[in-house]
């Protein structure tokens, strides 16, 4: 019996060993759901990235470097920007269309919040009605309300900035369009949770401290909404990143961005290995936001 | 005259927050605002901070007027309910930012906010963010936040309502020291009749926007004007009465009163200290009564009489006990006619 050393654990007498092996059972479901869908597909990825391409498309267990210096520009025909200005370009698009959410839902916030409480719903339920809407077919709509029979086509071209008869896409202006309009509710609703509880004491106490408009922003308003926009800008700068639907759809083969790469690699081109490089770097610039994002909320951030 | 409000009006929708209420505070004075929610007085008190607008009336600062200036231009300050302390700003930052709005820099500035932080005894934590402060810590804090800019008066918002009953009354007590040390205006806005009492120079109590009877604290205790007042400051008998020779003829017989009252029928009010014990029969408004309660409340007795459902106050030492026969005498001197 000198193996099993009595212990009083909360209150309960047991042993070393009962009490490991309780922890190991506790744990498992969460181990196993991290091993299984996080921990092995990561793996899975990062090996089927070092593999080589065969003939037919099949994954040739073939172990070389060769798709990183092939995203890195490096090919037999010399060094090319391509594939890093896709790269460049997604984080590009990812930050404007995530700056132009903040600025939009902002004022968007402020306004729901002051109505009366029962005319928010009313606004909420506008701005998620969209969200219940499959991702695809808005992006079709937007095809369509830009279509060159339409208003906004005909003043766009009696302006000069199209041709006659097009439409208004494929174009930057379109993608940034289809990427404001999906993830404005991903930064409206944080913010908006932020804002309708909002301490105006903070305020009024500014106002009484002399302070001007921007003093009473930046002090009294922004702290507060810090935490909302955080998890807003988290929301989308990170999927935005990976988006291939709308710039599919609404910016042709001239705006291509990560998201469409990684597709057409494990599509069209039957490309695994290339295409779970191009994956994994996504991760890493992912995480790489992640931690930037993070270091800078907690600056200004407030609990 | 540090502060004067005159026929000030404000409605919301239907109800009417303030009406025809006239405010005149000496400089230098404590002065409480007192009733209970609803009736008004933090209205008054932001109307007079500039935050609200009156419907209509006129708000004047050591003589000039400020009705519609903005909070950011009038030299006023105001300690919040909740402190309202900036949660991002250290201390230091807090007490400064008033002077920083005011785009004052350098040593000045440091000199000032430290001066501050150590009136209230908070210098030492000057480095510290408000979610690491105690409820009387923020408080002192919003204190100094406010005091650094040297406020013609200073407004203070249930500053007291978020503190424990013990440290309440401590803060009370440095609170009135301090105004007198500083000798400035202080206006109040409390629904707590002690701590009105121990801080204030006058006190004027209000009602449904209305100020019911304005006075300095003693007057307003002693010689209430009426039974709202009575009864919403401490406890109070009321005794029904006719005005007759000599005094006022009531149920327990005619009482002698100091002040006449004014009315020929009415109310007289008393408070329970003012009913005192006698062991002989008392020689003006002696009462026969008996003890049909008695309660021991360690600083005091209460005791309850009939007839007249008086309630008295007495030591514990008489050893009064319920069902007992005792004299009493209703003082001359404390008996007060109530109007309306």
């Amino acid at each position: 019996m000198s193996s099993h050393h009595h212990l009083v654990w909360n209150g309960e007498l047991t042993t070393r060993l009962r009490l490991i092996r309780r922890g190991m059972y506790l744990a498992a479901p969460g181990m196993l759901w991290i091993l299984l869908f996080l921990a092995l597909p990561s793996l899975l990825l990062i090996v089927v990235s070092m593999t080589t391409r065969g003939d037919y498309g099949q994954i040739e267990w073939v172990f070389s470097p060769d798709n990183f210096t092939r995203l890195l520009g490096f090919s037999s025909y010399g060094w090319s920007a391509d594939y890093l200005w896709i790269l460049f370009r997604s984080v590009w698009v990812a930050f404007w269309s995530t700056l132009i959410c903040v600025l939009l839902a902002y004022p968007l916030c402020f306004h729901i919040a002051n109505r009366a409480p029962e005319k928010r719903y009313f606004w909420l339920t506008l701005i998620i009605i969209p969200f219940w809407t499959n991702l695809v077919i808005r992006a079709y709509a937007w095809l369509l309300v830009l279509a060159p029979q339409l208003p906004f086509a005909k003043f766009a071209a009696v302006l000069g900035i199209i041709p006659e008869g097009s439409p208004l896409y494929p174009s930057a202006f379109a993608v940034y369009l289809g990427m404001v309009a999906t993830f404005l509710p991903f930064v409206a609703m944080p913010l908006y949770a932020n804002v309708e509880k909002l301490d105006w004491a903070l305020v009024e106490a500014a106002k009484d401290l002399y302070a001007g408009r921007a003093r009473i922003f930046w002090h009294a308003i922004w702290p507060q909404t810090v935490p909302g926009l955080s998890v807003g800008i988290t929301l989308t700068f990170i999927p935005a990143m990976g988006m291939f639907v709308v710039p599919d759809l609404l910016g042709g083969a001239k705006y291509m961005l990560v998201g469409n790469l990684i597709q057409q690699q494990f599509g069209t081109s039957r490309d695994w290995p290339f295409g779970a490089a191009v994956s994994l770097a996504l991760m890493v610039l992912t995480l790489v936001g992640l931690r930037v994002q993070r270091k800078h909320s907690g600056e200004g951030g407030v609990a | 005259m540090s502060l004067e409000a005159y026929a000030i009006y404000k409605n919301y929708g239907e109800v009417e927050a303030l009406h025809n209420v006239d405010l005149v505070t000496e400089r230098g004075e404590f002065f409480t605002l007192l009733g209970p929610s609803g009736c008004g007085k933090t209205t008054l008190l932001r109307i007079i901070a500039g935050l609200e607008l009156p419907d209509s009336g006129t708000v004047m600062l050591t003589g000039n007027n400020v009705t519609t200036l903005p909070a950011n231009e009038r030299n006023v300050n105001t300690v919040f309910q909740s402190y309202a302390l900036f949660p991002h700003l250290t201390l230091f930052e807090n007490v400064a930012f008033g002077m920083r709005s005011r785009r004052m820099t350098g040593a000045v500035v440091t000199e000032k906010v430290m001066a501050a932080l150590a009136m209230v005894h908070m210098e030492d934590k000057k480095d510290r963010l408000p979610s690491q402060l105690s409820g009387g810590q923020k408080q002192r804090v919003a204190l100094a936040r406010a005091l650094v800019n040297e406020p013609e008066v200073l407004l203070l918002d249930e500053p007291m309502s978020a503190l424990d009953a013990k440290l309440r009354h401590a803060v009370q007590a440095e609170l009135r020291q301090l105004q007198q040390k500083l000798g400035k205006t202080f206006i109040l806005v409390t629904h707590d009749q002690e701590e009105a009492l121990t801080v204030s120079d006058r006190i004027a109590v209000m009602r449904q926007g209305r100020v019911v009877q304005c006075a300095p604290a003693r007057e307003l205790y002693e010689r209430p004007v009426n039974r709202y007042v009575a009864d919403f400051l401490g406890k109070a008998n009321i005794i029904a009465g006719r005005r007759a020779e000599g005094g006022v003829e009531t149920e327990l017989g005619l009482l002698r009163l100091d002040s006449p009252p004014a009315w020929e029928q009415g109310e007289l009010a008393i408070r329970p200290e003012n009913i005192v014990f006698h062991p002989e029969r008392p020689a003006v408004n002696g009462l026969r009564v008996r003890v049909t309660e008695a309660f021991y409340r360690g600083d005091r007795m209460e005791v309850w009489l009939e007839p007249g459902n008086l309630r008295m106050s007495a030591a514990p030492r008489r050893g009064i006990a319920k069902g007992d026969e005792i004299w009493i005498e209703l003082l001359p001197g404390a008996l007060v006619p109530l109007h309306e």
